[in-house]
């Protein structure tokens, strides 16, 4: 039981890493002996993640700035051997992420103070329904963990940082039983990966709002409900991309071609 | 042996008698080289022409390991991978000519941009999932400190091969070697598609093929920069000339049945600048030709074709450069954001560009109906007889559309087997290839660089293996016919 719980939030627990230095790194190894890792996943995001430049810095791993880490920086360029350690934790990120789940016909679980309850392990036969991942730091590769489950039916991936247009290009593999997505305010989502959600075909709620790096949420919108008929899309306000004034009232954005 | 050689040259008449006065082809002339001697002594001394301190920083080194003829993203990719591979830092120096900076008539900038598994050989699908990956992961690849991370506007909207009923059948072969491969593509039945793609007249369509990851287009541009800009932070010269002239040197030898072989090797190549006559010979180990479409023409400079056809000395570099027009159109009511690219089995196909009702796209023409490569000059009545047809045939709402832009670039077309041509020539022993892959260059180049890096390092491939890719195959006459061309 032990085992298992910590799989499941162990992982939480590196994540802060990411690469960006050395130290934490460290500090973290006690923590994950401590089962409240899970905690340590929401306030290191919001860290030194501010912005989608903060967040490639977290990503790259040399763009750190602290001065801690010139002295690993130079010893990885000198040495292979620094330099494969730091590689081989920066892939550790296994990010599982069943930080809420809700199973069928039963209350959403959450972690207690001693992470998340021994239930868990007896219910891992029954199918999840739906997956709450706000917030967490779930990448291309920690997604694996949630197309495996082919009953899922709501799917909440809201301000995760490192969800971006590669990762939505996946979900079709939930077409079947995904009935509620919601991406609200991540980062790296583009109208690019919301192309790709017309695979899922049973979607009934979308939720597309406060995403910065849609170029156009006006069109975006008018687009992504053409695209996916029977769903109802929230999002950006149709008239958010309209300016004031009357005489430019007319000019609706859908009818500009975006530059390509 | 001199004095006598100079007294008998001194004295008229006597010149042509006596054993060892000449040799053959060169004549001692005496009052020419005193007087050049003379003119040098006059111009080192103060007040002269010669000047010690001349500035060459704009032309290349004059010594360096690796030479890439060819700064497109070929050339680049396997400039980063041997500096990535190679095994102490700073082990090998490496020079990237490039003749225009401005890019302007490369392949890589003009492509449309697009990267499928959709292929028929097995190594061309392994080339393209090794590329997806890596641009994915190109911010972890191509990171260079203090600066922006990469975005390459990615669209993962996957590709779609129709087939008619004589294609079907290979299609379906096609497919599931891809999947065995590890892509992950789907089958659909012209009923799915009408439903799927509501836009799109089924007519004439027996079976498509579908990617659902992994495949899309992406902004090639953004990838040229960042690979040059990672490369120069990993030490790679650049240099902004144009080579003429390969120095080399030959080896008769013979092999174990008792054949007479010239191996060549290469060891200068001499780099000219723009704009001047001036040109630096750079000392050299090893060359890779990744020109491109002009391959064929570099192959040539260093002796590759110049011998009796039918013979390995005389089998030329089979690439050719090609020119393709790419056409954008606006459609008010063209299909929307989930259209993929749609290649049609007419061999034109297009694709959604941008959110404002915008389409690219293009057919490639028949063998007879080539046009002459000798310029990037676009012809519009093409795309009037050859291209609108087959599009407006396949999706309705094509009939009423304005062709905003047009432009034409060049495959560096195989006309062997339509497939690269990587590793090393038989003959001239430090000549390495990484070109010919006539259209699906650009969506496989980390892998190709990858793999030709690893040739040059260890002597084999050892991720991916392309020998079905090697120069030999010319001579041999094994083709690796690859079937999906667009």
């Amino acid at each position: 039981m032990k085992q298992s719980v910590k799989q499941s939030d162990g992982t939480g627990s590196v994540s802060p890493t990411l690469g960006r230095s050395w130290e934490p790194l460290r500090g973290t190894g006690g923590s994950q002996k401590d089962k409240n890792s899970l905690r340590l996943v929401a306030p290191v995001w919001n860290r030194g993640t501010s912005g989608i430049r903060g967040l490639s810095r977290s990503v790259d791993p040399e763009g750190s700035q602290r001065k801690g880490r010139t002295l690993l920086q130079f010893l990885a360029d000198h040495f292979y051997d620094v330099e494969a350690v730091r590689e081989y934790l920066l892939q550790k990120q296994v990010l599982k992420v069943l930080r809420k789940n809700r199973f069928q016909d039963k209350e959403w679980m959450r972690p207690n103070g001693r992470g998340l309850s021994g239930e868990l392990w007896k219910l891992r036969e029954v199918p999840i329904e739906a997956v709450d991942a706000s917030g967490c730091a779930i990448t291309y590769q920690g997604l694996d963990n949630l197309l495996a489950l082919q009953e899922l039916q709501s799917l909440s991936l809201q301000c995760c940082p490192h969800v971006d247009d590669w990762c939505l290009s996946r979900l079709y593999q939930l077409a079947n039983s995904l009935r509620e997505l919601s991406l609200a305010g991540c980062p790296c989502i583009s109208e690019r990966g919301l192309a790709c959600l017309h695979h899922l075909q049973n979607l009934r709620r979308l939720d597309i709002s406060h995403l910065p790096a849609v170029s156009n949420p006006g069109l975006t919108q008018i687009l992504v409900e053409e695209m996916l008929p029977n769903c109802e899309v929230l999002g950006a306000d149709w008239a958010q991309g309209l300016k004031l004034g009357p005489e430019e009232q007319s000019h609706d954005t859908a009818s500009s071609p975006i530059p390509a | 042996m001199i004095r006598r050689a100079l007294r008998l040259g001194l004295g008229p008449g006597l010149l042509g008698r006596g054993l060892g006065a000449h040799r053959e082809g060169s004549t001692l002339d005496w009052h020419g080289k005193v007087s050049e001697i003379k003119k040098k002594i006059q111009s080192v001394l103060p007040g002269g022409a010669w000047s010690p301190l001349c500035d060459t920083s704009h032309l290349p080194p004059e010594h360096s390991d690796v030479v890439i003829v060819g700064g497109g993203v070929l050339g680049l990719s396997v400039a980063y991978w041997l500096k990535r591979l190679e095994k102490r830092q700073g082990a090998i120096r490496v020079l990237v000519v490039e003749r225009d900076h401005t890019y302007s008539q490369a392949s890589t900038v003009l492509s449309v941009g697009g990267i499928r598994q959709q292929f028929s050989l097995p190594e061309n699908i392994q080339l393209s999932l090794f590329s997806v990956e890596f641009l994915r992961n190109i911010n972890e690849y191509l990171a260079v400190v203090d600066d922006p991370p990469l975005d390459l506007q990615f669209n993962p909207s996957g590709y779609l091969f129709l087939a008619s009923e004589e294609g079907a059948t290979i299609m379906e072969n096609n497919v599931k070697v891809q999947r065995q491969q590890g892509a992950k593509v789907c089958l659909m039945s012209p009923e799915q598609l009408r439903k799927k793609f509501p836009w799109m007249n089924t007519e004439g369509v027996a079976l498509a093929s579908y990617g659902l990851e992994n495949e899309g287009w992406f902004d090639p541009w953004c990838l040229l920069q960042g690979l040059r800009r990672k490369v120069q932070s990993m030490g790679v010269l650049f240099c902004h000339g144009e080579v003429t002239r390969f120095v080399s040197s030959s080896n008769h030898m013979e092999t174990a049945i008792g054949e007479k072989v010239t191996l060549k090797r290469i060891h200068e190549v001499h780099v000219k600048v723009d704009h001047s006559q001036e040109y630096q010979p750079v000392e050299c180990s090893i060359v890779v030709n990744a020109a491109g479409a002009w391959s064929g023409r570099i192959a040539e400079l260093a002796g590759i074709g110049k011998g009796p056809s039918g013979t390995l000395q005389g089998t030329k570099l089979p690439v050719e450069p090609r020119k393709r027009y790419v056409y954008l159109w606006h459609c008010p009511q063209g299909p929307g954001l989930e259209a993929p690219l749609v290649a049609d089995p007419s061999g034109a196909y297009f694709r959604r560009e941008g959110l404002g009702n915008n389409y690219l796209g293009g057919c490639s023409p028949a063998e007879e109906e080539e046009p002459d490569p000798g310029n990037l000059e676009v012809d519009h009545d093409f795309f009037q007889e050859k291209v609108w047809p087959h599009l407006a045939q396949r999706v309705p709402a094509f009939e009423t559309l304005k062709v905003r832009r047009a432009w034409a670039g060049y495959y560096d077309y195989n006309t062997f087997d339509q497939n690269g041509v990587v590793g090393p020539h038989p003959l001239v022993v430090n000549m390495y290839f990484a070109t010919g892959f006539s259209g699906h260059g650009l969506q496989q180049a980390p892998a190709v660089g990858r793999a030709v890096a690893e040739v040059m390092l260890e002597g084999h491939f050892q991720t991916i293996n392309l020998s079905p890719f090697l120069f030999s195959r010319f001579y041999l006459g094994e083709k690796a016919q690859e079937h999906c061309i667009i």
